[in-house]
């Protein structure tokens, strides 16, 4: 791909104090988004998909991380600003959508402010101007009363709507890329796909680009052109999203792919990891993070430091895991 | 808005009846009575006592005193004082105004400290500022009032005599002249910081944690992420939530201290209801002593009903209707 880069991490670590010392969440992660992308990054809870996100939007608290490595951002390196320059960018050309709408807005603030208030910033749009836009960004995420909700507080809407309020606050002012942390985890089935509908459309008409942190495959089916698989801080898989729905490679991978519910025969079932992320004190560091969840694979087979390895064109794997390994209730060679 | 007022005060009427039984009962059950606290000499003439009894209403039956004294309250008369021989009312009268005075200067004074304090506490938590503030805040809140006063009125009256040490106003000055501004607005120095300094442990303590909650909130993280600089990230979204429950405490505040000065306004030898309240509990002056729980009791009252009024103000999630 040679296209221009829109965000591009390089190495990036991000660690948290812990009693006086620091433990990555986010441990050296190398990865590109591309304009007009949708960019998924799955994985259990635990894994640092969080931490990534507000790492690239610069919300951890300083005393309590550490951040290392280079996050360039159309070619500036969000790092090495400081706060109030990173203000210039921040919620002009990276928008943020979070996880649960019912917490992400002043309770005490009516909508319509909440919305204006990133133009107030980075705009010179007089109040009537921002009014209007802020109207016609209530219309386009599908408030049935733009008017109505501009004077209302948080509280007189339902969830689904407070989490169209988010995504109108993220997209104010037409940001590059939008960053959605779950954006629909906090919500009930049917108006996730609603939800979802509504980013997708939007990221067709504006040309936007989105990483996108989902549990839920199936909306990364739907949505995403690549996929980035985490695990413990470190990214085990990257692929285009066809390529990784059909040929999965990394054990982990496998075994997400096999747990969604829809999708899998009683026979895949069998074929899921037991397990969870370690937290973050508990997570080996020396040697491979996967090996303790996968102890029926012969020792001989891990590799001492895994590194990704491309194996076709833009189907990033981390080590040689692929190559041996097999579920315990599978016959050997099966693959 | 007007129907819950409504509401909010028939309420306060069988509150209110019930407390006034209480203080009645309170008032009889204790030992000794407005005669007793009257005399001289504890061996009277027995005769001569009774007569008195008679003369005072003392051996009517509890009801009737009770709706006798009811009635009378209702009509504004709170009664004789018995030591002062003059109608209690007359007595608080004056007092009253004192009171509040001292206690909305405290009040001013005790928020206009911790305000500045408590926030920027919260805000930079472990910094210099913080560690100081919460050793002054530990310092105020073991100190007892009575000692803090009497230390204060030591060190601002007698040793750099700045400030008169007790009184409300010079007997010399003129009510309505410039001096007797002055003359009451100096007497009322060493009180209000006395009261004040010390209240502004609670508060500080109290914003400061809230402002440490408050900022780890996701509405926060959002405001962040839109580009809001950090200070309008604090006025705007931070504080507001923050001051929230100060401004709910904000009306049982008033009341504490129309009730509460007890030890301030008797150290400094203030004219207030407090100082009247102490010696007319010495001195078993029981229509005084009941019309003032009355009050106070009122007060209280008053100040949940306000408590809420503000609430529902600042918080568009609290509707009354
Ligand atoms: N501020 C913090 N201080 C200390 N540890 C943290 C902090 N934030 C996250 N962690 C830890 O970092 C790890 C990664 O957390 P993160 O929130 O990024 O996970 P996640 O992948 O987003 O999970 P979820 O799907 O539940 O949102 C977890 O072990 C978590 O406990
Ligand atoms: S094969 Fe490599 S990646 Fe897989 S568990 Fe072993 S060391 Fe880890
Ligand atoms: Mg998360």
């Amino acid at each position: 791909m040679d296209r221009f880069q829109l965000l591009k991490l390089e190495n990036l670590n991000t660690s948290f104090k812990i009693m006086n010392s620091y433990y990555p969440a986010v441990d050296n992660i190398t990865m590109d988004v591309f304009p007009n992308e949708v960019l998924a990054i799955v994985g259990e809870s635990g894994c640092g998909k969080s931490a990534l996100a507000l790492s690239i939007m610069g919300l951890h608290n300083k005393e309590r991380s550490l951040i290392k490595g280079h996050i360039y951002f159309q070619g500036t390196d969000l790092l090495s600003l400081s706060v109030s320059q990173l203000n210039k960018i921040r919620g002009k050309d990276i928008g943020m959508i979070f996880q649960d709408p019912l917490t992400a807005l002043n309770p005490l603030m009516r909508v319509g402010q909440q919305i204006e208030e990133s133009m107030n910033y980075h705009t010179s749009f007089s109040k009537k101007e921002k009014r209007e836009k802020t109207l016609h960004l209530l219309e386009q995420v599908g408030i049935p009363d733009p008017r109505l909700t501009y004077n209302q507080f948080p509280h007189e809407l339902s969830g689904g709507m407070r989490q169209r309020v988010v995504i109108a606050i993220a997209i104010a002012c037409e940001p590059a890329l939008v960053i959605a942390d779950e954006p629909t985890t906090a919500l009930d089935v049917t108006i996730q796909a609603q939800i979802m509908e509504l980013l997708k459309t939007l990221q067709k008409k504006s040309n936007t680009g989105i990483i996108l942190i989902t549990h839920d495959l199936g909306v990364v089916s739907e949505m995403a052109d690549r996929v980035a698989v985490m695990y413990a801080g470190q990214i085990v898989e990257l692929s285009a999203v066809e390529q990784l729905f059909n040929n999965p490679l990394h054990p982990y991978t496998r075994s997400l792919l096999n747990s969604i519910p829809s999708s899998s025969s009683d026979d895949d079932r069998l074929h899921v990891i037991q397990g969870i992320v370690p937290s973050l004190q508990n997570i080996p560091r020396s040697g491979c993070r996967f090996s303790p969840r996968i102890p029926w694979i012969d020792a001989s087979h891990h590799e001492d430091h895994p590194v990704m390895h491309e194996v076709e064109s833009n189907h990033w794997v981390r080590c040689s895991c692929y190559k041996h390994f097999y579920f315990p209730n599978e016959k050997v060679g099966e693959k | 808005m007007l129907k819950f007022l409504l509401r909010r005060i028939l309420i306060m009427i069988p509150q209110l009846f019930i407390l006034s039984v209480l203080i009645f009962t309170l008032a009889k059950a204790m030992p000794g009575d407005a005669l007793s606290g009257q005399l001289e000499n504890a061996h009277a003439d027995p005769k001569v006592i009774a007569e008195q009894r008679q003369k005072l209403g003392l051996d009517d039956p509890i009801q009737v005193q009770y709706i006798r004294w009811i009635n009378h309250a209702i009509h504004g008369d709170l009664g004789m004082s018995y030591t002062h021989k003059i109608p209690v009312t007359d007595l608080i009268g004056e007092r009253l105004w004192n009171t509040l005075l001292l206690a909305a200067a405290t009040l001013i004074v005790s928020y206009a400290i911790a305000i500045p304090f408590g926030v920027a506490s919260g805000r930079w938590t472990n910094s210099w500022l913080d560690k100081w503030v919460t050793c002054y805040t530990y310092f105020t809140y073991a100190t007892p009032l009575f000692i803090f006063a009497i230390l204060m009125m030591f060190l601002f009256s007698f040793e750099l005599n700045l400030f008169p040490s007790g009184g409300s106003v010079d007997p010399q000055a003129v009510p309505g002249t410039l001096n007797y501004f002055i003359s009451k607005f100096t007497h009322l120095v060493l009180p209000t910081l006395s009261g004040a300094l010390l209240a502004t442990s609670t508060t500080i303590q109290f914003l400061r944690n809230e402002v440490i909650d408050t900022k780890i909130q996701d509405f926060v993280a959002t405001a962040r992420s839109k580009g809001v600089p950090e200070s309008k990230v604090y006025s705007r979204h931070i504080l507001r939530n923050s001051f929230l429950p100060i401004a709910a405490f904000l009306g049982y505040d008033i009341t504490g201290l129309i009730g509460g000065s007890v030890f301030v306004e008797s150290i400094y030898s203030y004219p207030g209801l407090g100082q009247l309240f102490l010696d007319s509990i010495q001195q078993r002056d029981f229509t005084v002593v009941s019309a003032l729980v009355m009050i106070s009791g009122f007060a209280a009252l008053l100040g949940t009903l306000l408590s809420d009024i503000i609430l529902s103000a600042v918080d568009p999630r609290i509707r009354i209707d």
